[in-house]
């Protein structure tokens, strides 16, 4: 066998390893994404209940309750992209934090069965979430850096394949100070 | 939990009577064990002489002797002990459980089952398992067991010659976790990428084909430390949060020791590879030494404090 066809067979299999790296890369971002997804509508679930629980006592914070049902409902139109989910996902988080920060206010409410599993299963879903969003944010991380590194970036850019944005977590989500540890 | 600075207190106070009874039965103990280990001795240097005809002829012989004299000298170093060793566990180690917490209960010839060992998945399958001290309780409604545990495998040569190799010794630790999960997470310490470094150490651990996929973890220092294989990209996160990262590294730090942890039906695994039997008494060295003390106070500190320091009993909603 020639030298130039070996040289061939090594350069044709360099690029099918190529190729097939960066389409597995994108797919694990697809398929995470999925997830993320799946844990979004469990919480996208929750709202429409926590609103009609809590609405009846909290007067004053209806403008949050009206954001939250006007998230709700943009994130269920059809045909939004990932970006969009993403950019609704932590507007929903900060008001969502922002109406169990002002349950604390309200002493009935707290101690009100129905609000209490609420709030449990919120903070369960949050878990989740974070957790997804963690794993998208890996996913994505590796995907970008194929796209940028030598010498899959070559072949990326031939595939126009562009680069996708990661979940930013929010502030307060990610320092989660426990009061009680502080003065420990 | 008592501190270990407490236990230290307990260890030297409230169970100074015993440990000074203990302290003279250990040096009669010594002393027999070093007459019986001369007189041994010069009776098989005395054969030895006797076959030193046979064994210019045949040196195998030599090795024969050698190999009869350590295996019969172990024996005879075990039988001695046995009374002590029995002695030393239910009047210090007991005790010692007990004033950690008193709900403990503590066998000192039982050990984690085989099918816990199994379960973990952390080493592959033993041929032989034995091990003691053997604690399990409830601890703030959350169940844990744990005790000393010797894995090996069999190995026969072309020869039909046996030996065996150790899978794992050191203490294994089984505990409810705090979070339901469906799939299987594997922490292991990382040798890969600290001996070949980050590159070539992540294509080597992302294509080890007997583990699940690789997870690479947002928290650079835990990452320096394990390496995590999952059936579940999400669900591994879910385990290892933030919190639990930083607190398995405080964990890792405090032990000392290789730890390897797995995440499997809704249990948390951890074994911590001592590489020796763990709570035995020692002969020749005092049991008022600090450091020996130190060192039972400290193992079964570490073994029970894994509930309050990875926060295993602050359940989740749908656990409670």
């Amino acid at each position: 066998m020639s030298t130039s066809l070996i040289v061939l067979i090594v350069v044709i299999l360099v690029l099918v390893l190529m190729y097939n790296s960066l389409v597995s890369k994108k797919n694990q971002v697809a398929n995470i994404f999925a997830s993320v997804d799946t844990v979004l509508k469990k919480r996208y679930d929750l709202i429409p209940n926590l609103v009609s629980t809590v609405s009846k006592y909290m007067q004053h914070e209806k403008s949050l309750f009206n954001e939250v049902t006007k998230l709700r409902s943009d994130a269920n139109k059809p045909n939004i992209s990932d970006e969009q989910k993403i950019a609704l996902d932590a507007k929903v988080s900060s008001a969502l934090g922002s109406i169990m920060v002002a349950v604390e206010n309200y002493p009935e409410l707290k101690a009100n069965e129905n609000v209490m599993h609420l709030q449990g299963t919120l903070n369960e879903v949050e878990e989740q979430i974070s957790a997804a969003r963690r794993a998208y944010n890996q996913a994505v991380t590796d995907y970008n850096n194929a796209l940028e590194m030598i010498p899959t970036n070559f072949m990326a850019s031939a595939m126009s394949y562009r680069k996708k944005e990661v979940f930013e977590i929010v502030q307060a989500q990610r320092q989660n100070v426990n009061v009680k540890e502080l003065f420990e | 939990m008592k501190s270990t600075s407490k236990l230290t207190d307990f260890y030297y106070k409230t169970l100074y009577p015993t440990l000074q009874k203990l302290e003279k039965d250990r040096k009669n103990l010594r002393h027999r064990i070093i007459v019986i280990g001369v007189i041994f001795t010069l009776v098989v240097g005395l054969i030895t002489f006797a076959l030193s005809s046979s064994i210019a002829q045949d040196p195998d012989i030599l090795f024969f002797i050698g190999f009869a004299y350590f295996a019969i000298a172990t024996l005879i170093y075990k039988f001695l002990i046995k009374d002590y060793t029995k002695e030393f566990k239910q009047n210090v180690i007991r005790p010692l459980i007990h004033a950690i917490d008193e709900k403990l209960t503590y066998t000192c010839d039982n050990h984690v089952s085989e099918h816990l060992f199994k379960r973990s998945d952390l080493f592959s399958e033993p041929d032989r398992m034995s091990g003691n001290d053997y604690v399990r309780g409830n601890l703030d409604s959350t169940k844990i067991e744990f005790s000393d545990l010797h894995a090996e495998k069999k190995h026969k040569d072309s020869k039909g010659k046996v030996s065996w190799s150790t899978l794992f010794r050191g203490l294994f630790i089984v505990a409810e976790f705090n979070k339901n999960f469906h799939g299987k997470t594997i922490v292991l310490p990382d040798t890969a990428q600290s001996t070949f470094g980050n590159l070539i150490g992540n294509w080597l651990q992302s294509n080890n084909f007997n583990r699940e996929e690789l997870v690479k973890m947002d928290d650079n220092n835990f990452e320096r430390e394990f390496v995590v294989y999952s059936s579940d990209q999400i669900e591994a996160r879910y385990i290892l949060s933030h919190s639990l990262m930083k607190r398995l590294l405080i964990f890792k730090e405090k032990s000392k020791h290789p730890v390897y942890i797995s995440f499997i039906g809704n249990h948390i695994h951890m074994a911590i590879y001592y590489d020796k039997d763990l709570f035995e008494p020692s002969i020749f060295r005092s049991l008022l030494e600090y450091r020996i003390a130190m060192e039972y106070v400290k193992t079964l500190h570490l073994a029970i404090s894994i509930v309050d320091e990875l926060k295993l009993n602050q359940k989740l909603w749908s656990k409670q």
